[in-house]
């Protein structure tokens, strides 16, 4: 037994007829859209930070779609993107060995210094 | 429309006229809402729609001053018949799928992006600084559009042959952008607004490199379907103002 398969490309409403290509080559579909990490800088003087991600088909879309995705709203004046796939992360069941041995060594906070009177804040 | 005619403002009509493109294409781009496959594109194409919204919103603001009598922003958004309605034919035709949808606006976004310069450059203000709002809000249109077109056209077999679809679909709509009505050409005169006629070669210098990017041939300037402007239009304006305007013609005033 076998299905005809009718095959819906971006931008096809599955009732309105179209859709009309059988069986050909993979169509460039969410499905296979790389995600992109993005980081908003939202004035000058600060940093970059992580927003949230997005599918794109390469960097220059990545940079529209978080223009239209993340500043509408003013949020922002500069846009990084980066593919997620670049990102490594630390692993969260080394977190014991990474992150513990930093909590005894108080010595590496600066609090051991007698602070001059003009120095309000530090 | 009867009114005193001050030759220092834009006639109601040449404001009614840009202003209906931007109301229909708006609107004609809003059917995606909730519809495209992908949210960052479906996000895309409702922010323009929502510009070209904005922008007609000032221009019938701006009209409605004008031809005063009662006229508001919503009046001569939903109280106008199919006849009254002056915006290109181009703009009004179904969103088809997306190769159409974008070639559409690009082809649109290359047009006004002209335009908008031109009137920004003319004496009056009020238009003048609609057009400076208006002209960031284009560039960004023009850009996405343009990315879109080069994109499905230079793209895999599938996509080049539905932009080329699009190409034959559309094209026949594009010399009406060109053709100059009579309050255009008077609103030229009095240096309020832009004839038409002389954007002419620099969009299709334009067009032409951008299809040369996409792998697109250029259709040669052939007969073209006009009338719009003239409040002569295709069948399917009167479906959108049908949406458009229901809730106002079955419950006149209502609002919420």
């Amino acid at each position: 037994m076998s299905f005809q398969s009718r095959k819906f490309f971006y931008g096809d409403i599955p009732d309105d007829g179209a859709g009309d290509s059988v069986n050909s080559q993979p169509s460039i579909s969410e499905n296979n859209w790389p995600l992109w990490e993005v980081f908003i800088r939202s004035k000058q003087g600060l940093d970059h930070k992580h927003a949230g991600s997005l599918h794109a088909a390469d960097a220059q879309m990545a940079i529209e779609n978080a223009r239209d995705v993340y500043t509408r709203r003013m949020e922002g004046i500069s846009i990084w993107v980066v593919e997620s796939k670049y990102i490594h992360a630390s692993n969260p069941d080394e977190a014991e060995s990474f992150y513990e041995p930093a909590n005894d060594k108080v010595y590496r906070h600066p609090t051991f210094y007698v602070l001059p009177e003009a120095v309000k804040n530090m | 429309m009867p009114l005193a005619p001050d030759s220092r403002l834009p006639t109601p009509d040449y404001l009614l006229h840009l202003a209906d493109n931007a109301l229909i294409l708006g609107h004609r781009n809003s059917e995606w809402c909730g519809h495209g496959p992908i949210l960052e594109q479906d996000i895309a194409i409702t922010n323009i729609s929502l510009d070209l919204i904005g922008q007609s919103r000032y221009l019938y603001q701006y009209a409605a001053s004008i031809m005063g009598e009662g006229a508001t922003e919503d009046s001569l958004a939903y109280l106008r018949d199919v006849r009254e309605f002056k915006n290109y034919l181009l703009l009004e035709l179904p969103k088809g799928d997306w190769a159409v949808t974008v070639l559409r606006q690009y082809f649109f976004s290359q047009f006004q992006i002209l335009q908008y310069r031109a009137l920004q450059q003319k004496q009056d203000i009020q238009l003048s600084a609609i057009a400076e709002k208006a002209i960031k809000e284009t560039v960004y249109h023009l850009r996405w559009s343009k990315e879109w077109v080069i994109r499905l056209g230079d793209g895999t077999e599938e996509s080049s042959r539905r932009m080329n679809k699009a190409v034959d679909y559309l094209w026949s709509y594009t010399g009406e952008l060109f053709m100059p009505s009579k309050f255009e050409i008077a609103c030229a005169e009095t240096e309020i607004g832009v004839d038409p006629a002389t954007l002419k070669d620099e969009w299709y210098a334009s067009v032409q490199q951008v299809f040369a990017e996409a792998a697109l041939t250029l259709p040669s300037q052939g007969w073209t379907q006009s009338g719009g402007k003239e409040g002569v239009h295709t069948e399917h304006l009167g479906f959108i103002l049908a949406e458009l305007q229901f809730m106002q013609r079955a419950y006149p005033g209502n609002e919420w």
